[in-house]
């Protein structure tokens, strides 16, 4: 398969604790199996702490990219949470940027204590989808607790990015480092998880 | 990690790539104190050390973690340091001493500095500690050289019978690229018996010998593979880079399309400096951009340099012509706008996004942490004092209570150690006039790094005070490395914890401990110790939450709102539970105004429930944690 761009520039980003981390690690495995150049640039700092986490996975098939995107240059994005999304979609959606989420919204503290406001969420999805060429509403929390654990819900939302014409893997190559990483019930649990991703994706997603 | 497969390409995080280097080099010994964003380094090294045959440890604090690999140096060991920015500092008398005497085996100390402060108080610069003590200083861009300049730090520490600063930052530390591995030794280095003459001590007349050793090493960092410049030969407008800027720098000049004309130096080692290789292009520039983290360490090297040649350049950096923020780390941006103003390339266009303001999301203790009980108490037993009491802050997840996640519950914080310092200082005074009840905290990890000496001039000096321990049987901040009040080494073996009660009793402290989940117990003892004259000690013990959801796959219990039972905004809580208590668990139902427990989130220690005046929040399942 080749590069769509090079290089490639994939954002992944949530809450700390959601499995951001390990979801950019994976799909960065993934494609340096695939003999490319990878670069994967995490901000985590908050994780576990329920701060806003990203991660940056880019890709080339000739150079050796640095750990961050430039701003404008993010190719595909995957959120784990629509605010999280839409702050990244902002500063990294550019010409042609395809955007996977998780539409349900985690409250910050500020807004629980009532000092912020959380945008009305079809005012958040309506611009995350101004801002990509394509954009699609994946319930992965909720699919990962039918699963059978809400921690699956990266893997859900890998499996949903791995059906997208731009991704630069499928669900084999996916599939693969998902049976190196985890053993029996968890393997089990993640395959589930990812199956029922791909799914929804395919029937287009819930938005 | 320990393949002996030289060739292979693996997709490898910065801190595995140094590693790999250390294994690589045949290490002797390894130590360090946890600290992000270096804080995998020793715990990987602590999970293979048998295997290759080293010693690894994490050592109670960062002079300890030094100071022995200077004892295994003297034994021809290579010995690995590893500390974060405020442990290099803290290390900084133990740096200086062993700089003059210098080493036998090979030294290296890798010092991981967090530009942006993403998982610390602060920023600080590692690279001034290098020119102060006088040793030399390599900084990796790329996985690749974090790799590869461990080996070469060993050898140049035994050439020189020097130390070696290899300075990382956080975009090296967390982030992942291509590694080509290199060949395993079959053993480590041989140890050698300390002969009767073998000396290694600090005394003034080593300053000159320590000198010349630095000489020595700008020659050989004259020839050094890894500097590099590609450009013109004679270039007008250069950039000089040392670490992360680097690669923004190279793609951003690619991006503008001004690589042709623009000269780029890239530069490994950074102290002493390589002042001829540097000055063979330095000659010819008009505009120079100097890229660099955190401070303007290599921008006043290289004036200094070019004054000293008589140059007259215009230098653009973070201390210069405002070219780069001076505060923050560097990022692709930030250097593209720099370079566009270097080269008067124009800045790639950017579409308008809307500007309705984004709530920010703020860090907060997790979802089932003790800690969130402790100052819920804490805060509570203060305001029913006749005069608010004073909070004294420390370093730990525990920081976070002095932001809304712990009710703003401190008033100071300075570094690892500081509390019962500053406590005492205000304590003492409480003889003097001072009509306020003093606290401070520490977590059980800090407990061992930096508080036993303070502990002790308090209970001396006779303080009023309380100090509360947060035992968590963690250090949890950085990722649950063990210490010595775990019963568990690096290397995995069982050993007799240090209990932290006896401690503080042998002291001659007034010891109670409490179980902050148990809240009505818990605040009984802490009003009594806070009218206790003298130096007290609460220990709140309760494991950390992270690490108890880690441990086990099922939570022990559900934690419900009975919506039917909750006022929402009609009970005089003003919705508490979501609001003050701020747990991630503890979130609102917008469309019904009542309270909602996010099943998600929740770990289930059900403290929340304790806390409802309704009695709205159910615990399913039986015994809450």
């Amino acid at each position: 398969m080749k590069l769509k761009y090079d290089p490639l520039n994939i954002v992944v980003c949530g809450i700390g604790g959601q499995g951001n981390v390990l979801a950019a690690e994976t799909l960065g495995s993934a494609m340096c199996d695939r003999g490319c150049r990878v670069a994967v640039g995490e901000t985590y700092g908050a994780s576990q702490r329920g701060g806003s986490v990203m991660s940056h996975v880019r890709v080339s098939e000739t150079w050796d990219p640095s750990v961050l995107i430039p701003a404008g240059e993010a190719h595909i994005i995957i959120g784990f949470e629509p605010l999280e999304t839409l702050r990244i979609a902002r500063k990294y959606a550019g010409a042609d940027t395809v955007t996977v989420y998780d539409p349900r919204p985690v409250y910050p503290l500020g807004v629980l204590q009532g000092v912020q406001t959380y945008p009305p969420l079809e005012e958040l999805q309506a611009e995350i989808e101004r801002l990509s060429t394509m954009a699609l509403a994946i319930p992965a929390a909720d699919i990962a607790m039918e699963a059978g654990d809400s921690r699956a819900a990266n893997i859900a939302l890998l499996g949903a990015f791995s059906t997208l014409p731009a991704a630069p893997l499928n669900g084999e190559d996916l599939e693969k480092i998902l049976a190196r990483r985890f053993k029996g019930a968890v393997l089990e649990l993640n395959r589930r998880a990812f199956a029922m991703g791909r799914e929804a994706a395919r029937k287009g997603g819930a938005a | 990690m320990t393949a002996n497969a030289p060739g292979t390409v693996a997709l490898m995080q910065g801190n595995e790539a140094i590693v790999r280097g250390a294994v690589e080099a045949g290490i002797n010994f390894a130590a360090s104190y946890p600290g992000s964003p270096s804080s995998q380094v020793l715990g990987m090294l602590g999970k293979i050390a048998r295997e290759r045959g080293f010693y690894a440890e994490w050592s109670a604090n960062e002079v300890c973690a030094l100071q022995a690999c200077t004892g295994a140096s003297l034994a021809n060991g290579r010995a690995l340091c590893v500390v974060k920015q405020n442990g290099l500092l803290c290390v900084a008398d133990a740096l200086h001493c062993a700089a003059q005497a210098g080493v036998k085996g090979g030294l290296v100390i890798v010092s991981s500095d967090d530009p942006s402060a993403h998982s610390s108080t602060n920023e600080f610069d590692s690279r001034w500690q290098a020119m102060s003590a006088g040793i030399p200083l390599l900084e990796p861009t790329t996985m690749q050289e974090a790799k590869d300049m461990i080996p070469y730090a060993f050898e140049l520490s035994e050439q020189t019978g020097q130390m070696v600063l290899v300075r990382v930052t956080t975009r090296v530390c967390h982030g992942r690229g291509n590694v080509v591995l290199g060949p395993l030794p079959e053993k480590p280095r041989a140890l050698e018996r300390v002969k009767e003459w073998d000396r290694m001590v600090c005394v003034c007349y080593m300053h000159g010998p320590a000198l010349q050793k630095l000489e020595e090493l700008r020659r050989r960092f004259e020839q050094s593979p890894y500097n590099h410049y590609e450009g013109p030969e004679a270039p007008e407008k250069l950039i000089i880079a040392g670490g992360t800027g680097r690669l923004y720098g190279q793609e951003a000049l690619r991006r503008l399309g001004r690589e042709k004309e623009t000269g780029f130096l890239s530069l490994g080692t950074l102290w002493p400096l390589p002042e001829n290789y540097i000055l063979k292009y330095l000659r010819t520039a008009k505009e120079v951009l100097i890229l660099e983290e955190v401070d303007p360490f290599l921008e006043q090297a290289v004036q200094a340099l070019a004054g000293r040649e008589g140059l007259r350049i215009k230098f653009l950096g973070r201390a210069s012509n405002a070219a780069l923020p001076q505060v923050g780390e560097l990022d692709p941006d930030v250097v593209t706008s720099a370079i566009a103003r270097l080269t008067g390339a124009a800045l790639p266009e950017k579409r308008p996004s809307s500007e309705t303001e984004l709530p920010v999301r703020e860090m907060s203790f997790c979802a089932g942490c003790p800690h969130r009980a402790t100052f819920y108490l804490l805060k509570r037993a203060m305001r029913q004092e006749k005069h608010p009491g004073v909070v004294v802050g420390d370093i730990g997840c525990y920081f976070m209570a002095g932001q809304s996640a712990g009710q703003y519950a401190w008033q100071t914080c300075n570094c690892m150690g500081s509390g019962v310092n500053v406590a005492e200082g205000l304590g003492q005074l409480t003889n003097y006039g001072l009509d306020q009840k003093v606290v401070t905290m520490c977590g059980d990890s800090t407990f061992f790094h930096s508080i036993l000496p303070g502990l002790v001039n308090a209970v001396y000096h006779n303080a009023n005070m309380l100090l509360i321990v947060l035992d968590n049987s963690a250090t949890a901040m950085t990722g649950f490395q063990p210490h010595p009040g775990t019963g568990l080494t690096a290397m995995g073996d069982h050993v007799k914890p240090m209990d932290i009660p006896k401690i503080l009793e042998a002291v001659g402290c007034q010891v109670e401990v409490a179980d902050p989940f148990d809240v009505v117990e818990a605040e009984k003892t802490l009003r009594r110790l806070l009218d206790q004259p003298g130096m007290n000690v609460l220990i709140m013990r309760q494991p950390c939450a992270t690490l108890m959801t880690k441990e086990r796959s099922k939570k022990p219990v559900r934690v419900y709102v009975d919506q039917d039972v909750c006022i929402g905004d009609g009970c005089g809580c003003d919705k508490y539970c979501s609001r003050v208590w701020g747990c991630p668990g503890n979130t609102w139902d917008f469309k019904k105004n009542k309270a909602l427990i996010d099943p998600v989130a929740c770990v289930g220690c059900g403290v929340c429930a304790k806390l409802c005046p309704s009695g709205a929040i159910k615990v399913e399942g039986g015994e809450e944690a």
